[in-house]
């Protein structure tokens, strides 16, 4: 949550812009001095405010991702399951062949193919986490259509579209809204190794794998532009790990109720 | 002194009391029902003596085993009494055996861990055992892994692993629940065999078991002993407001009160209906018809295909074959391509009303829900009205209407369940098992409802259910199932006072009766109802009839007339 907060609202109150450079102050250590508190990298640019900068856009890409594969997922996942037979095997055939494509290669070609730009990213992102979230909503949604208060309605004539958003969804969710937290980490990580790689982010924009990238440049002459973004990014992950932890003890207690 | 002693038993739960002075006694030889409805503490009270409650309990009071306190003594003595002096057996055989053992080396490892034999006899005596609690070739099955055994041959290992020590006393937590009732009967005079002089303490909700089998009767309510004394005294005597009150409200068999017959109208007619799942056929051929205003029963043990048939009269499963008529209209097809009017008056209710609730959906949303279907003119407040008014025909008062079902009780649950069914004015109820998972003064009530329903509005029940006491004191007629065929129709009085059919002269011995008067006799039946991927030739029934002969393994008996009763068998009668 603070780590949030400052991003939000950390480029805001730091006098520096993510995008001015100083080049007379390049590769400063972190001091209050001039404001750098996280110190400033190779082009003189302030370190905290790139950091900040960096998170809003790793957290900005992994939440869109997520929320992306969230409902391509459960849609497609629950119209799997329910309807079932030759539909569920034609739709679930696909998935796996999704599934086959070497996903390094599949971004690479979508970057030749297309301009590198930010939104290609969500749709890389995005594409490789439908595919579980589709698999874990199709297996759920199979043992609730058997379940006998989906078989009351049928009976009673309620129309397959309000059982599926009616009875099989909100049954979904407690899985669904942990396998969330859990997949948000997941893009995290994804995003900043593309970055890494240089795949992902372009400059001037910047995210917590760039960074790490960059740092990882500068490591010998200053290893703080390195351990900064990185311990960050560890930082996060755990936090969205314990969250998901902590969701899933939520909804396990209402059941045990 | 007794063998067992158990004196002001309390067990708590934080602020939770579930037993609150419990006493027990049992003396050496002497078997002692321990009897009551859900939540009255007979299992909390069990595992108490067997010091296998949770952690977080909190017990006081004192039990004496043999003279010997062993509340409060160390696991590892108490393991000691547990394995040689103390055998258990519970309801599910299947929780208790571990799946990745064969049966065999179970029984072996009891053996070994406790000394009982050297290792070159443990075989020899796991297999002795196995063949003493009536496992058909032990030598072979003593290999099987528990899987590949059905729910009474894995019980029988069970007690096998549980008497295989010689213990002072076996405790029993609903040992024949989960069992069909020809078994339920085998398992109990198995247990009264090879007891020998090992006190038994039952746990129980079924009086029947109790009066048949128990000298001594302890009954419990809300944690409290009520009523404690010989079983045959307890029965006959004004006991406890509460032992009379279960005692009315558990269902005779061997007694009549049907009720009258109606002559009406047919309204449904199913005819040659089939049903297969690949190559398992579980239905064959069966037809039937129900008249307005009548109760059809539609009995059977597990894998005899009732539940199958009206799933597929439904349209909820695809039919092989066959036809149904409703009131002139024939419904084929799956129930989504059904007409709504044929949809609406044809509804079900299930047997377990939490899992046919749907969790997330509050009552009023439950019951109103099938009203935006077919009253789609109605407003909300109207709706909301006419769920009122529903809950209240089935008793429920309007502070229901926002509860989840996880906020009700069994009993609750099942009238929210029927009153979503009875909502749409059906003409036609079917009730699968729907007072099966209900205690005995429940399911009275809900009983009860239903007949009260049925007199105002003239619906039609058929009503789906293993346990003849019930069925006997519901239904009009009687269709009697046997792996996936009807092998007798009757109205209730014939039925039950001349059953033609020798399998539905064993189901009805099997069924225990609540009265220590009546003797219980023998199974009748042995062995247990074959695999349906490959039933035997001729007459189904055959490999366990006694009275089969050559003709009955060779040719297939057709349903035929007999004094008013349809019969497929080829020796009828008494």
């Amino acid at each position: 949550m603070l780590i949030a907060v400052m991003a939000l609202v950390g480029p805001w109150i730091s006098p520096n812009d993510y995008v001015a450079t100083d080049l007379d102050r390049i590769l400063r250590s972190p001091s209050a001095a001039g404001m750098h508190w996280f110190g400033t990298d190779g082009l003189g640019r302030d370190l905290f405010v790139r950091t900040m900068h960096g998170i809003r856009v790793t957290m900005l890409v992994a939440i869109v991702a997520s929320v992306v594969s969230l409902f391509i997922g459960v849609a497609y996942g629950a119209i799997a399951g329910f309807v079932g037979g030759r539909v569920d095997a034609v739709m679930m055939r696909l998935v796996d062949t999704l599934y086959a494509l070497p996903f390094i290669f599949f971004v690479i070609l979508l970057m030749v193919a297309f301009e590198r730009n930010f939104l290609l990213i969500f749709v890389a992102i995005g594409a490789i986490n439908w595919l579980d979230m589709a698999r874990i909503v199709r297996g759920q949604t199979l043992s609730l259509r058997e379940r006998e208060f989906v078989e009351a309605a049928r009976l009673t004539g309620v129309s397959t579209a309000r059982i599926i958003f009616r009875h099989i969804a909100p049954n979904l969710m407690g899985i669904v809204i942990v396998y969330v937290t859990l997949t948000i980490p997941q893009a995290i990580l994804v995003e900043s190794f593309l970055s890494f790689l240089g795949l992902g982010v372009q400059e001037p924009q910047t995210s917590l794998g760039a960074l790490v990238d960059a740092g990882v440049n500068q490591m010998e002459r200053a290893a703080f532009t390195l351990l900064i973004p990185a311990t960050l990014l560890a930082v996060i992950l755990m936090c969205f790990n314990f969250l998901g932890d902590g969701l899933r003890d939520y909804f396990d207690a209402r059941h045990s109720q | 002194m007794s063998l067992l002693d158990v004196t002001g038993l309390t067990i708590r739960y934080g602020d939770d009391t579930v037993v609150a002075g419990v006493d027990v006694f049992v003396e050496r030889g002497e078997s002692v029902g321990l009897v009551g409805e859900s939540g009255s503490g007979k299992s909390q009270s069990a595992l108490a003596i067997l010091g296998l409650l949770p952690k977080n309990a909190r017990v006081d009071g004192s039990i004496e085993f043999d003279g010997q306190q062993i509340l409060g003594e160390s696991e590892k003595s108490l393991n000691t009494i547990r394995a040689r002096r103390i055998g258990m057996v519970f309801q599910d055989p299947m929780q208790a055996l571990n799946p990745y053992l064969r049966v065999g080396a179970q029984l072996k490892q009891i053996i070994l861990s406790h000394g009982l034999a050297e290792k070159d006899e443990a075989s020899h005596r796991a297999i002795e055992m196995l063949a003493k609690v009536g496992l058909p070739d032990p030598e072979r099955q003593s290999r099987a892994y528990p899987h590949q055994l059905s729910g009474g041959m894995r019980q029988r290992v069970m007690l096998a692993s549980a008497l295989i020590a010689e213990p002072d006393l076996l405790i029993a937590d609903e040992p024949t629940t989960a069992l069909d009732v020809t078994v339920q009967a085998q398992i109990l005079d198995l247990l009264e065999d090879i007891r020998d002089n090992t006190a038994l303490l039952l746990i129980t909700h079924d009086l029947g078991v109790v009066a048949g089998y128990c000298e001594h009767m302890i009954v419990l309510e809300r944690g409290r002993v009520v009523d404690a004394g010989p079983t045959t005294s307890l029965f006959a005597g004004p006991g406890h407001a509460h032992t009379q009150r279960l005692i009315a409200a558990a269902p005779r068999v061997d007694r009549g009160g049907a009720p009258a017959p109606v002559s009406a109208s047919t309204i449904l007619s199913v005819g040659d209906a089939a049903v297969d799942y690949d190559e398992l056929h579980a239905v064959v051929n069966v037809s039937f018809s129900v008249r307005k205003g009548e109760t059809v029963a539609v009995v059977g043990e597990s894998g005899s295909g009732k539940s199958s048939l009206v799933r597929a009269v439904l349209g909820l499963v695809p039919m092989a074959a066959g036809r149904v008529v409703y009131s002139g209209e024939t419904l084929d097809g799956p129930v989504e391509t059904r007409s709504l009017d044929g949809r609406r008056d044809l509804q079900l209710v299930f047997q377990d009303p939490v899992s046919a609730l749907n969790p997330q959906m509050r009552v009023q949303t439950i019951v109103e829900e099938s009203l935006l279907v077919h009253e789609p003119a109605l407003g909300a407040a109207e709706r909301r009205a006419s769920v009122v008014a529903m809950l209240e025909k089935v008793g429920l008062e309007k502070k229901f209407l926002r509860r989840f079902p996880h906020e009700l009780s069994g009993g609750q649950a099942q009238r929210v369940a029927i009153a979503r069914a009875l909502i749409l004015d059906p003409k036609i109820l079917i009730c699968d098992e729907a007072v099966a998972a209900l205690d005995g003064t429940v399911r009275a009530q809900v009983l009860d409802l239903l007949r009260s329903v049925q007199e105002e509005t003239g619906l039609s029940i058929v009503f789906i259910s293993h346990d003849l006491a019930v069925v006997r004191s519901i239904s009009h007629r009687v269709l009697v199932m046997y792996m996936g065929r009807l092998v007798e129709a009757a109205n209730n009085e014939s039925l039950f006072a001349r059953p033609a059919h020798p399998y539905t002269q064993a189901l009805i011995k099997s069924v225990p009766v609540p009265d220590p008067v009546v003797a219980p006799g023998r199974a009748p039946l042995l062995g247990e109802v074959p695999s349906l991927l490959n039933p035997p030739s001729g007459c189904v029934f055959h490999p366990r009839c006694p009275r089969a002969d050559a003709a009955c393994s060779d040719t297939t008996p057709v349903l035929r007339d007999l004094d008013g009763t349809r019969v497929a068998c080829h020796h009828p009668g008494n």
